[in-house]
């Protein structure tokens, strides 16, 4: 094995697929080259080809792919390589996870429910090796132990659901890494995480090509992870690698103007007040006057089944949304901010504690009394995929608030509205007559901001409006989002676990975790100088678009987490 | 796709062009249930689906104009040359011969078709608008409702469809068997039988559609539940039904004709059956009488692999994932057709 040969050569590669629409061109002539020990990055946004790209690498496309060109993969047993795109089913087989191995998005997937982890390790290793399952069982252990598994003698018997999100993934990862392939292809293998376990994992990635001599395909939306961990970069765009360069030229220097519009939509932490990105947006808040949204101790339980205690997800919280205040509500998953969210638009049964919504006590009221107040509440949903009844048109869709709470009789009728309402949200009028599968994310996003202003509401709850968009849409609805609350003056609760999201719209931060609220103050309070030792973790552990200041990050976040430095 | 990046400044693909003209939904008929299905499947599934529509569309014709293609009526015994005589072998006068009670075989097998598809037809709409109805209201409500009439569904899995459709038979018809309590019978066991079905795919659909975020969303705005059960939730919980629907279609036949066969269905005289014809002919087959038999339980055999032929390939087409798709590429690049296909049919070639 000479180490000028690249892992993995991949030749002028063009991916078709038959879909029922005609044929869709996922790649056009992708050319790339992973060294030895190095880590690629492709990054691009949903549809440009970059899932299609590596998965072909491991010959994992459907059978509606048809494929031309050459994926040259270095074999892991002599020094040959093999081109994976004309092997046949047996000895794709072999390849897989001896010479290139693959880790998913979403570890809890990945994983067979029904089998203890170690298990499933062994599995894969009798299944290319001649092990006997005594050796086998001691390999998986030490695997487990590498990446980072406590006590993984112990733990290799548990069951995926006994492990956290992390552990999770670290398993994943160590499932990929136990027969030593020289490629690992991680697609997205962060997304799914949170940013603080986030942090870890990517730790974990770095270590790969040192102490495991792998090199790694890494297949990511999020410019942060990319400059992180990347040597090189590759930028898809449309099916094509518009731009490869190492790290820190593309970061500084990007020469395609795609990858320059990529990197200024990402939003950062302290951009928007430091005018690096976008003006500073003027506060509307209203400080004076009763506050839209008042909480004091508000509680919230999941009820238990059969004498099991019901589930806390919020304890005892207080805050207060004046009238033209945005309020960002921050924290991971499970912490509880959906839960707030639902609870004030009446969802969610508020079960102790107090919460009042414009002027009303929300608490054990009936739908009845309900009714009056959502009029003035508006809603926008995380997922714009499914937040539209797919058989209405959008027209009709913006227009259901109108026809229920009496404004116009029916769709017809509410039309001249919606037409406005639709531009408002820089939507042409002809999107009305589309189908909601018939427009972009960003588009159906924008069109939810439109039908959730459509009865011009006092408060506006966005849960997690941006976070299934790419980074270049976010950036533009989140423009628009802040444009429109200038212009409107609603309050907003603004739910997100992206701090740089809430930074760029929130006049005020709340952070919650386990369902307590840790830290609430101004942007500048909370992002500037954070009190809470929670806060200090998950602002440490947001990777920022810079390699440079992120290699200076990494090294706070280690000194603050005890991770040791290699 | 990427058709909100206005500020990047390279022209924008063909495909960011496209997506801002207003799709065309090409003509109305296109769209419609059945016409959709055959344009866009391929291969076998067309296949399937072309030979299960003309089986199917070749028993309605017969059902519908049987006056007009029928030689002689169904209880009609003799013309103007006297008794047609029974058990005749196959002539010109008796295509298919005639049975033991001296009757057609030809012209009762096409005038069966026609009390069919009125024991179709009966049941069809009987179960369908109680079933989804029912469906409905549990999915949506829960609570009590819907445990009872889970329970209630149940129960009525566990009752044998005959012993059902044998007491339907005799509290409707009350000893008289003619066309109308015969069909009645089947149409109302067959309704008892497949409520359940429908109530459980339309509620477990309910159930799930219930959680999507546009009911939610509904519920926000401050729809009232009427208008989400009728405007958001029916209309996207309907789409498996084609399939249960072709399920239906053919128990119905084959409970009619069994209820026939028992000795339950209709009277000759009243109305063709095949499950009676084949009741009659039981004799004959010991005999070397093939004509009496083999028709009817053909026609049976063929309506109920028709409908379930068209049943099987809507199924099959409406799931992504069993739909066989066109190749793609077409005539472009021979050699990377060769590649996958290499791939997709297990040859064993060796690796450079």
């Amino acid at each position: 094995m000479t180490a000028e040969d690249p892992v993995v050569d991949v030749r002028d590669l063009h991916v078709t697929f038959a879909t029922d629409g005609g044929d869709v061109l996922a790649v056009r002539g992708a050319s790339l080259r992973v060294q030895p020990g190095e880590v690629l990055a492709i990054v691009g946004e949903s549809g440009s080809g970059k899932t299609v790209t590596a998965r072909s690498i491991l010959g994992l496309l459907p059978e509606t792919a048809t494929t031309s060109g050459a994926v040259l993969l270095r074999r892991n047993t002599d020094t040959g390589s093999s081109d994976v795109l004309s092997l046949s089913q047996n000895a794709l087989r072999e390849v897989r996870g001896r010479d290139a191995a693959m880790v998913f998005q979403e570890p809890s997937t990945a994983l067979n429910p029904v089998y203890p982890v170690g298990w499933q390790i062994v599995e894969g290793l009798l299944a290319h090796t001649s092990l006997s399952r005594a050796e086998a069982q001691k390999a998986a252990v030490d695997v487990l132990r590498r990446v980072g598994i406590p006590d993984p003698e112990a733990r290799a018997k548990y069951y995926p659901h006994q492990f956290s999100g992390g552990q999770k993934q670290r398993i994943v990862i160590a499932q990929a890494l136990v027969l030593d392939p020289g490629l690992v292809i991680a697609d997205e293998p962060t997304t799914a995480l949170d940013v603080t376990v986030q942090a870890e994992i990517l730790e974990l990635l770095r270590r790969l090509p040192t102490e495991f001599g792998t090199s790694v395909v890494l297949i990511t939306h999020n410019m942060g992870v990319v400059a992180d961990l990347a040597d090189q970069v590759a930028v898809m765009y449309n099916g094509e690698i518009v731009e490869q360069a190492d790290v820190r030229t593309l970061f500084s220097a990007p020469k395609h103007p795609y990858t320059r519009a990529l990197l200024d939509a990402v939003p950062r932490v302290g951009g928007s007040r430091q005018g690096a990105q976008t003006t500073a947006r003027a506060s509307v808040a209203d400080r004076e006057a009763a506050p839209v949204v008042e909480a004091k101790g508000l509680t919230i339980t999941y009820p238990g089944r059969l004498r099991t205690a019901g589930f806390t997800a919020v304890d005892h919280v207080d805050f207060a949304i004046a009238p033209g205040e945005v309020l960002g509500l921050v924290g991971e998953s499970g912490s509880g901010k959906t839960t707030i969210g639902r609870a004030i638009a009446g969802l969610t049964p508020v079960t102790g504690g107090s919460l009042s919504v414009l002027g009303t006590k929300v608490r054990g009221v009936s739908e009845r009394k309900l009714r009056p107040i959502r009029r003035k509440i508006g809603f926008v949903f995380q997922d714009p995929a499914t937040s539209f009844n797919p058989l209405l048109t959008i027209a009709q869709c913006v227009a259901e608030p109108l026809v229920v709470h009496g404004v116009a009789s029916d769709a017809g009728d509410a039309r001249p509205r919606v037409d406005e309402l639709l531009e408002a949200v820089q939507l042409d009028r002809s999107y009305g007559e589309r189908y909601p599968h018939e427009l972009s994310g960003g588009q159906r996003q924008r069109a939810s901001l439109a039908r959730a202003l459509a009865l011009d509401p006092d408060l506006l709850i966005a849960d997690e409006p941006t976070s299934a968009l790419d980074v270049s849409v976010q950036a533009k609805v989140l423009e628009l989002f802040v444009r429109m609350q200038a212009e409107l003056k609603f309050a907003c609760l603004f739910i997100s676990h992206d701090l740089a999201v809430v930074d760029i719209v929130a006049d005020r931060i709340a952070v919650l975790h386990h369902g307590k609220l840790v830290e609430e103050g101004t942007s500048a309070q909370v992002l500037d100088a954070p009190r809470d030792p929670y806060t200090q973790r998950l602002l440490a552990s947001l990777p920022v678009p810079d390699p440079a200041e992120q290699a200076e990050r990494r090294k706070a976040w280690r000194t603050l987490t005890g991770a040791s430095a290699n | 796709m990427t058709a909100d990046i206005e500020s990047f400044t390279t022209p924008p693909s063909p495909e960011d062009l496209a997506a801002d003209l207003t799709p065309d939904h090409g003509p109305r008929w296109h769209r419609l249930p059945i016409v959709k299905q055959l344009r866009t499947s391929v291969g076998l599934q067309r296949g399937m689906l072309i030979t299960g529509l003309a089986i199917t569309g070749m028993f309605i014709i017969l059902a519908v104009f049987a006056p007009l293609i029928a030689p002689y009526s169904w209880a009609q015994l003799r013309d103007a040359n006297g008794l047609f005589g029974s058990q005749q072998p196959p002539s010109s006068a008796h295509l298919l011969g005639t049975t033991v009670g001296g009757y057609d075989v030809l012209s009762r097998v096409i005038w069966g078709s026609r009390t069919a598809l009125l024991a179709i037809v009966a049941a069809l709409v009987l179960s369908l608008f109680l079933g989804v109805f029912l469906g409905l209201l549990s999915g949506y409500f829960g609570g009590w409702i819907d445990r009872t009439l889970v329970v209630v569904a149940d129960a009525i899995y566990a009752f044998p469809s005959l012993l059902l459709a044998i007491l339907a038979a005799i509290a409707i018809s009350g000893g008289q068997s003619n066309l109308k309590s015969g069909v009645l019978a089947a149409a109302v066991s067959i309704t008892v039988v497949f409520v359940p079905q429908y109530f459980r795919v339309i509620r477990s659909e309910v159930v799930r559609i219930k959680s999507e975020a546009f009911i939610e969303s509904a519920r926000v705005i401050g729809s009232s539940s009427a208008r989400i059960m009728t405007r958001h939730v029916l209309r996207n919980s309907i789409r498996t039904l084609p399939l249960i629907m072709t399920l239906n279609c053919s128990e119905a036949i084959l409970t009619l004709a069994g209820l026939g066969f028992l000795g339950f269905g209709i009277e000759p005289s009243s109305a063709a059956e095949w499950g009676y014809d084949l009741f009659k002919s039981i004799e004959d087959v010991t005999s070397g009488i093939w004509w009496t038999s083999v028709f009817p339980g053909l026609a049976i055999v063929l309506t109920v692999l028709g409908i379930t032929l068209v049943g099987e390939s809507l199924n099959d087409l409406a799931d992504p994932r069993l739909r066989i798709r066109r190749a793609a590429g077409g005539k472009r690049s021979k050699q990377a057709l060769d590649a996958t296909n290499s791939v997709q049919t297990n040859q064993p070639e060796e690796a450079r």
